[in-house]
């Protein structure tokens, strides 16, 4: 057991009523590694975390989380876990405060009316603290959600989703806050739809129908992806698109605007694919930087080709 | 190794049992339809219940089946009109006919003359004279009947004047049987008033601590709760606890009703009484808290709490007389909380029963709480699975 992996778990499997959601997924994060979590709807990313923290008990599969056994020790880990769920599970009618004060006590946070101020304090809470949960907006729970996980300090954080429905300026205050936290040691797992906040993590895992298909920096998942992207410009890119899309080599076919994003995780199968196309001069071919996104979604159309 | 990991976790803290208490008690007040309820629902059932039950029926009508006429029993018939329950409406030609009067409805009462009993009234043989009671309504002739029994001492006093004069002090002269038909225990007002506590206690109870997890499980709070570091056994007494709190007012509520507007004599010790008090809403809340570890939602909770109810007016003695009831009935009727606790509040209020009394009730009362609670414990799930 390496004692510097916070999570370190493999083999993780799930199925509810017969149907298989997690699959012999492996995670490792290190500790004060911001480890992102990508992946589809549906994907298993909600399953994979509630196994982490002990609220599913895989069917298969073992590992550690902050080296107590997942199985085993579940009510170990949730003493030093910091859990926000994906939609908001605090108390509607009651406030702000009285959320905060519930949960120091759960956790026996000593000093607790101190540390219910200062953690109101660190995320801007102070002057809506008396109001209900339930009536603040969407990017207000959050902090609140946000400010409960981390009120007792935990050693690891798992973040279901915690920008989702936040504005642009909430969602980047949210993540210069996490990385203050992990740069105080805090290890955290979270799961995000936003490839901007997949860039700001210092490693990524995505999973695609239960099945954990990459993972490593982003640097790393982008080189070894291996995956090409052609940008062409034509004048009726949406009848290009039908043509392209489904060819034995082309993975993906995105338009933005009038211009076409082409990828292949076959470079070679690619060339081959768009070349009866190349010499039209009606199009501009000009070799693109894969993108994050791109590498995704080409891996998950692959992934459900062969899973078909 | 030092403590092993299990064990830190497996042991009761005070502190998050309070931390879920001050939490229930601060959303109680919030919520406030539910507080409204539970002690408006309270007082609405007791005056409904009450004063329709409390109603003291006069001018019953009554039939007479005279075997004969004699002053004797022209005076009795005379003072059982004017006690002014009774209204005479019918003279009965036969048994039969008496009977069928009865069992239609026609009358409220027969009253049977035999035919020697003025001959055997003068001989001081105490002859019985008959009155057949449709006691399917117990509140409607409960008063009747005790007003009946008194003028056994009194209609005749002008009529045995002189050399009948000895047949008058002490015992009465005849003697009135009372034949309560269709339904051989006559509860009586007093007797219900003291019931509703445990009635209304039962099903504010019930309802309440059903809803407590399906609640959680509902608005999405489960999930949170289950990632927090609690027990079971926290989270139940901490929901628990603050309806033990909500029971005392309404029993409050319902005691200070029945002593001033219903008059119910409370004869034995409000002290023995708060305590029964105590394991009787606790009992409730369990098996409610149990619901609510099995009710997938709200409303599945809310029938489990019906399926409760019922049987619990139904055979513990508050709706029917208990021995009228067959064995089996009887036999649920033992199981449940309610069962015991009429006995134990009847008992307490109107006989002024002790703790050597109470007792024998008390026991299954707590054994049935410790069962629920065992149950809510083994039902408890501590993951989402
Ligand atoms: N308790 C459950 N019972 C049955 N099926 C479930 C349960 N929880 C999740 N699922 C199913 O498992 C699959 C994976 O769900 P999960 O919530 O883990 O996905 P996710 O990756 O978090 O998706 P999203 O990005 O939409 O949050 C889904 O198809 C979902 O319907
Ligand atoms: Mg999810």
């Amino acid at each position: 057991m390496n004692p510097d992996l916070v999570i370190d778990v493999s083999g993780l499997s799930k199925s509810f009523g017969g149907r298989p959601v997690v699959r012999d997924v492996a995670i490792q994060v290190r500790r004060g590694e911001i480890c992102g979590f990508l992946g589809p709807n549906g994907s298993g990313k909600t399953t994979t975390i509630r196994m982490l923290c002990g609220l599913l008990t895989p069917d298969a599969g073992e590992g550690t989380c902050l080296g107590y056994d997942i199985r085993r020790e579940a009510p170990l880990i949730k003493r030093e876990v910091g859990y926000m769920t994906q939609k908001f599970s605090l108390y509607e009618d009651l406030s702000i405060r009285e959320n905060l004060d519930f949960v120091a006590r759960m956790y026996a946070v000593p000093n607790r009316d101190g540390e219910v101020d200062r953690t109101l304090e660190q995320l801007g809470l102070v002057g809506r603290q008396h109001q209900l949960a339930g009536a603040l907006s969407g990017g207000w729970k959050q902090r609140l959600a946000l400010a409960a996980c981390i009120l007792h300090k935990p050693r690891l954080l798992l973040l279901d989703e915690p920008t989702a429905g936040v504005d642009p300026k909430a969602r980047r205050e949210f993540w210069d806050q996490i990385h203050r936290l992990a740069a105080d040691g805090l290890t955290v797992l979270v799961s995000t739809h936003y490839m901007d906040e997949a860039e700001r993590c210092h490693a990524i895992a995505y999973i695609a129908y239960g099945r954990l298909l990459v993972r490593g920096t982003v640097d790393s998942v982008l080189q070894d992806s291996n995956i090409a992207t052609w940008l062409v410009k034509a004048p009726d890119p949406a009848a290009l698109a039908r043509q392209l899309e489904g060819r034995p080599g082309i993975d993906m076919v995105v338009a933005f605007g009038t211009v076409l994003h082409v990828s292949g995780l076959d470079p070679e199968a690619l060339d081959r694919a768009i070349g009866p196309w190349r010499d039209d001069p009606q199009l501009q071919w000009s070799p693109a930087e894969p993108s994050l996104e791109d590498v995704f979604i080409a891996l998950m159309s692959r992934t459900r080709d062969e899973l078909q | 190794m030092g403590v092993p990991p299990e064990m830190l976790m497996t042991r009761f803290s005070l502190r998050r049992f309070w931390a879920v208490l001050i939490k229930e008690f601060v959303q109680m007040r919030r919520d406030r339809l539910t507080f409204a309820m539970m002690v408006g629902v309270p007082v609405m059932q007791l005056l409904l219940f009450g004063y329709a039950i409390n109603a003291d029926p006069k001018a019953l009508p009554t039939a007479v089946l005279s075997a004969e006429s004699s002053a004797f029993t022209r005076s009795f018939l005379a003072a059982v009109e004017n006690s002014g329950y009774f209204r005479l409406v019918r003279e009965a030609t036969s048994e039969a006919d008496a009977a069928a009067l009865l069992a239609r409805g026609d009358v409220q009462f027969v009253i049977t003359v035999p035919s020697d009993f003025s001959r055997r009234l003068v001989r001081g043989e105490r002859p019985p004279l008959l009155v057949e009671a449709d006691a399917t309504d117990p509140a409607a002739t409960s008063n009747a009947i005790a007003a009946l029994s008194h003028l056994a001492g009194t209609a005749l006093a002008r009529d045995l004047g002189g050399s009948l004069r000895h047949l008058q002090p002490g015992e009465p002269p005849f003697e009135v049987r009372i034949h309560r038909r269709y339904n051989p225990e006559g509860n009586t007002q007093y007797n219900i008033v003291p019931g509703l506590i445990g009635t209304i206690l039962t099903m504010t109870m019930v309802i309440m601590t059903s809803l407590a997890m399906t609640r959680e499980r509902e608005r999405g709070t489960m999930e949170n709760l289950l990632a927090m570091p609690v027990l079971p056994v926290e989270v139940m007494l901490g929901k628990i606890i603050p309806f033990i709190v909500v029971g005392y007012i309404q029993v409050t509520v319902i005691m200070l009703a029945a002593r001033y507007l219903f008059g119910v004599p409370m004869v034995g010790s409000l002290f023995v009484l708060s305590v029964v008090l105590v394991a009787f809403i606790a009992a409730n809340l369990s098996i409610g808290f149990t619901f609510s570890t099995v009710a997938a939602n709200q409303l599945q909770a809310m029938q489990m709490s019906f399926f409760f109810f019922l049987p619990s007016i139904l055979l513990s003695g508050f709706m029917f007389p208990y021995r009228g009831m067959p064995d089996w009935a009887q036999a649920l009727g033992e199981i449940l909380p309610l069962t015991h606790f009429l006995r134990i509040v009847r008992g307490i209020l109107l006989k002024g029963n002790g703790w050597a009394e109470v007792w024998p009730e008390l026991w299954p009362l707590l054994a049935f709480m410790l069962g629920a609670m065992l149950l809510a414990m083994l039902r408890y799930r501590r993951t989402l699975d």
